[in-house]
């Protein structure tokens, strides 16, 4: 028996090998991974006294024993039953059929979630020129929902009559004309002392130049603002670690306020700027009168990241064309590609934020298309601005979760450049500057220099985990370059500081890379995710125009162990910019806390109706209809009014269980709703086109979801 | 006047004898007090409990009975409920629940009475409480059997689902729903006062039979 026991364990099958080359500890790590925010049932949270990993190991140990004395029964009596319950037998013929390797099964167990089981951490990423924000669980990297933001959503009944939704969206008009579109680019997820704390997410439209304001109540956009002074934007958005600020920097120098200017005049009529929104939580909106920009060189600022901890009230962006080159290739110049890359150093601005808002309190500003700006002159007086040298057009500058180093990544070098804010507050103490031409002092780049490492070609952007790694996008080797922190995180590491220490190829083409709240004060670590530009040839060909591909990736492991997961294709947009936060920080509503709700103001609505208050008043030409919906009726069922009348209606959802929605599409007039239970919404319209017109319930609710209909009656 | 007291409320305890043997006449006492207090204390808490399993409600769905209140997902078991055409659960039972705090605390007090009533009028005193659970369960079969059989033959599922009466304790099942109703913590107070009351007039007629038998012979 014990001969034949251990020849069943040691018989070399695929699944065998697997176990064996995956170490123990490996195994064991993934099959017991259950880390805060998993939920569990309430029978599962009761009997789990025992740790869940020795359970597992029980329950592993447990399987290999039936198998091994199955196997050994079946052996010995020659009986047909051990064959149905071989659970290794099955694996192995999976295993083998697919040709999968070791590393695809470890991956498939680190990323496989069973029904019910829900994601470790969720990932708002950017969905580009949807103009929209993708919610994606992860490991599993399943997409949850698309939070509309700039465009226009159907499902969400965003933009198609609700009355709430249609203000959100005229607060994003560009010169009194809708701009139904947005390229998204960068969300920020708010934060208590410079750590996530899931309550609102803001992001950009680079296009444009507007900022969006979401609750993460209940996932939907309460504000989006223009910005005054900018056509466009692309440093936003970020947050100061208490949310106080929102910021939201430039890119493409232009006249601030949309004024005209000849290119010959750029540079003494081209400006850049960097806007602080002010954040007021208690209403969940931008304070737009509380809010300033600053007026900045014509450099084109890229991104940003605000100085947290030691460096808190301090802001940083890298900057791109300090060459004030102004294309026009046509005309025999050089175009921009060229003429703004000539210069070997360009500069990283360092911004004093808190005094910046002082002086803006103190009425240090001009007024620029009715906004208040901080002009470059009174910058250039308070000390509100210094520049440092950074390589070669850089894309990022990424603050350690420390916040004493701002690591920059020159995209045109090889290396990031990390610079010390101690360095950097001491270049500032001992004075005697160079300026630029607009007399802002340039700080001496050996001075705030702290260390430069290589980590290969096309440096973009910079995140950070909990074991003293950095980890930098490499868009043209298209990969990830992890390599060691100093100072502080000197200890956290084998490694020597300020080396590389890994890199994986990723496919293709990175963009952005974003760790498990890899920007904060305390990065989780565990996954990364590579926000790959390119897909080429992941994925099944659906045409010349492939979607990205986000691939998720393990970094638990120190040193040469970074380990690709899983590929996810976007097919929606271009994504720009992820968060990931951990799941269990976020509490959004399961249904709206009270019947009336209104979503827009996250209080009761005025014209909120219960069950028996259905109403319809005629006011001259004016109808008004109170309207309540549940399963599987609306009430009234026929509404009848005159060609010419001007409708305002009103519809509560009275539902209080989960997942209760209703829809409600009126054909003919471009409405449709998403009533969620407890909502209320008005809409308004003027009944221009007589005729029957039958209005129901769009979004399948109930086995009678088909009766849920009524009908519009509007005599000629 | 003196043998209508006498009648109602039984022999007096020949002093002498009390004095003897206190803890004899107070014992009958301590068992009702007892049940008194849990009956009270009953209105506090549920009385019955039905879920409602179904796969679309992974929680259940539940409604809680208390003595003068129905609490739980009431809302929602309605609104399933109006495509059978069964009535609105508040609909049930309103002149038993705007009674029920009063006429638990009239029994109770009235097993209070008992202690000082020394002949088979005790009993009667105490047996409105100690049938209490009995008469609950009783009425609440009536009102579940009445809505559960008078279904509105207009509603969009009266073809597809018969009349029925929901199992009053234990398992049954409706349509896509599982019914699992159980007794709750103030039925079971409510349980042990009756066999307090049981206990309580076992040894009130231990005591106080001898007496009575002594009056009537004397």
């Amino acid at each position: 028996m014990a001969t034949i026991f251990s020849e069943t364990l040691s018989r070399p099958t695929a699944f065998g090998e697997l176990m064996q080359i995956m170490s123990l500890d490996q195994a064991h790590a993934i099959a017991t991974s259950k880390k805060p925010g998993t939920r569990t049932t309430k029978e599962e949270s009761e009997t789990m006294r025992r740790p869940r990993s020795t359970q597992i190991l029980y329950l592993v140990i447990g399987l290999l024993l039936v198998f091994a004395v199955v196997s050994a029964c079946g052996q010995a009596e020659g009986s047909d039953q051990a064959a149905s319950v071989d659970l290794g037998e099955e694996i192995d013929a999976i295993v083998q059929e697919r040709g999968l390797t070791p590393d695809d099964i470890s991956a498939a167990l680190q990323t496989y979630m069973p029904s019910g089981e829900h994601d470790d951490y969720i990932m708002f990423a950017s969905g580009g020129q949807s103009g929209q924000v993708l919610v994606i669980g992860m490991p599993s990297m399943r997409l949850l929902k698309v939070i509309a933001v700039f465009t226009p959503e159907p499902w969400q009944g965003y933009g198609y009559g609700a009355e709430g939704t249609m203000e959100v969206l005229a607060g994003g008009q560009v010169s009194g004309q809708d701009v139904l579109w947005g390229d998204t680019h960068h969300p920020a997820i708010s934060e208590t002392e410079g750590d996530y704390d899931g309550q609102f997410l803001f992001i950009n439209d680079k296009a444009n130049g507007r900022v969006a304001v979401i609750d993460l109540r209940d996932f939907e956009t309460k504000q989006i603002l223009k910005n005054p002074i900018a056509v466009n934007d692309h440093g936003g958005t970020m947050v100061t670690p208490n949310t106080e600020w929102v910021i939201e920097g430039g890119q493409y120098a232009a006249p601030l306020g949309w004024e005209y200017s000849s290119l010959d005049n750029y540079a003494e009529d081209y400006r850049g700027m960097i806007t602080f929104w002010k954040f007021d939580r208690e209403s969940g909106r931008i304070q737009y009168d509380e809010s300033f920009a600053m007026e900045l060189p014509p450099y084109w600022q890229d991104l940003c990241d605000a100085g947290k901890l030691v460096s808190d009230g301090w802001v940083f962006c890298g900057s791109f064309n300090t060459e004030l080159a102004t294309g026009g290739v046509e005309d025999g110049n050089p175009p921009f590609e060229a003429g703004a890359s000539q210069r070997d150093m360009d500069y990283l601005h360092i911004i004093n934020l808190e005094r910046a808002a002082e002086v803006a309190q103190a009425g240090g500003t001009i007024e620029v298309n009715g906004f208040n700006v901080i002009p470059l002159d009174v910058i250039v007086e308070e000390g509100l601005l210094y520049l440092a040298p950074e390589p070669k057009s850089p894309h990022g500058a990424d603050v350690t979760p420390n916040g004493e180093y701002i690591v920059v990544s020159g995209k045109l070098d090889p290396h990031v450049t990390v610079y010390s804010f101690t360095k950097i507050q001491e270049a500032i103490a001992a004075g005697g500057f160079e300026t630029d031409d607009y007399g802002v002092p340039i700080l001496d780049f050996d001075s705030v220099l702290e260390a430069q490492v290589e980590v290969g070609l096309g440096p973009l952007h910079t995140q950070f985990d909990n074991q003293g790694y950095a980890y930098t996008s490499l868009f043209l080797d298209s990969a990830v370059a992890r390599w060691t922190l100093g100072g502080d995180f000197s200890d956290l590491h084998p490694e020597e500081d300020w080396t590389l220490v890994d890199k994986l190829n990723v496919h293709y083409n990175i963009g952005h890379l974003v760790a498990a709240e890899g920007d904060t004060v305390s990065p989780d670590g565990r996954y990364l995710v590579a926000l790959n530009k390119w897909a080429v040839d992941r994925f099944a060909n659906v045409g010349p125009l492939l979607p990205q591909n986000f691939q998720l990736i393990n970094i638990d492991n120190q040193g040469e162990n970074m380990q690709l997961l899983y590929d996810m294709p976007i097919g929606i947009g271009e994504p720009h910019y992820a968060q990931v936060i951990a799941a269990d920080k976020l509490s959004a509503w399961e249904v709206y806390p009270e019947v009336g709700w209104d979503p827009h103001t996250q209080s009761l609505h005025p014209d909120a109706t219960n069950l028996g208050e259905e109403r319809i008043e005629r006011n001259g030409n004016t109808v008004e209809i109170w309207m309540t919906a549940v399963r599987s009726h609306f009430t009234p069922e026929h509404v009848e009014i005159e060609e010419g009348d001007h409708i305002i209606w009103h519809i509560t959802n009275v539902e209080r269980a989960y997942d209760s929605t209703h829809g409600f599409s009126l054909p003919g007039y471009n409405i449709n709703l998403s009533i969620e239970p407890g909502e209320t919404i008005t809409f308004e319209f003027d009944a221009d086109f007589a005729g029957v017109y039958s209005y129901y319930c769009s979004e399948f609710c109930s086995a009678l979801h088909l009766e849920m209909t009524g009908y519009l009656l509007i005599q000629p | 006047m003196k043998s209508l007291r006498r009648k109602l409320l039984g022999p007096q305890i020949p002093p002498q004898d009390l004095a003897a043997n206190p803890e004899k006449y107070r014992l009958p006492g301590y068992f009702l007090i007892a049940a008194s207090i849990l009956l009270l204390a009953s209105i506090f808490l549920p009385y019955w409990k039905m879920t409602l399993l179904a796969p679309q409600y992974p929680g259940g769905l539940s409604v809680v009975a208390y003595l003068n209140r129905l609490t739980g997902d009431v809302r929602e078991i309605d609104g399933l409920n109006h495509y059978i055409g069964m009535r609105p659960l508040e609909e049930a039972a309103q002149l038993e629940r705007s009674l029920s705090i009063f006429a638990v605390t009239v029994i109770s007090l009235l097993v209070l009475g008992a202690i000082f009533v020394h002949n088979q009028n005790a009993a009667y005193l105490s047996l409105p409480a100690m049938l209490f659970p009995l008469i609950f369960l009783g009425d609440m079969y009536l009102w579940m059997r009445h809505f559960g059989l008078n279904l509105d033959p207009t509603a969009a599922l009266s073809g597809a689902i018969e009349p029925f009466v929901p199992p009053i304790l234990g398992e049954g099942s409706v349509a896509q729903f599982r019914t699992v109703a159980s007794l709750q913590p103030g039925m079971y107070l409510a349980l042990l006062a009756s066999l307090l009351i049981l206990a309580g007039l076992y040894f009130h007629r231990k005591t106080y039979k001898p007496l009575v038998d002594a009056q009537a012979n004397s």
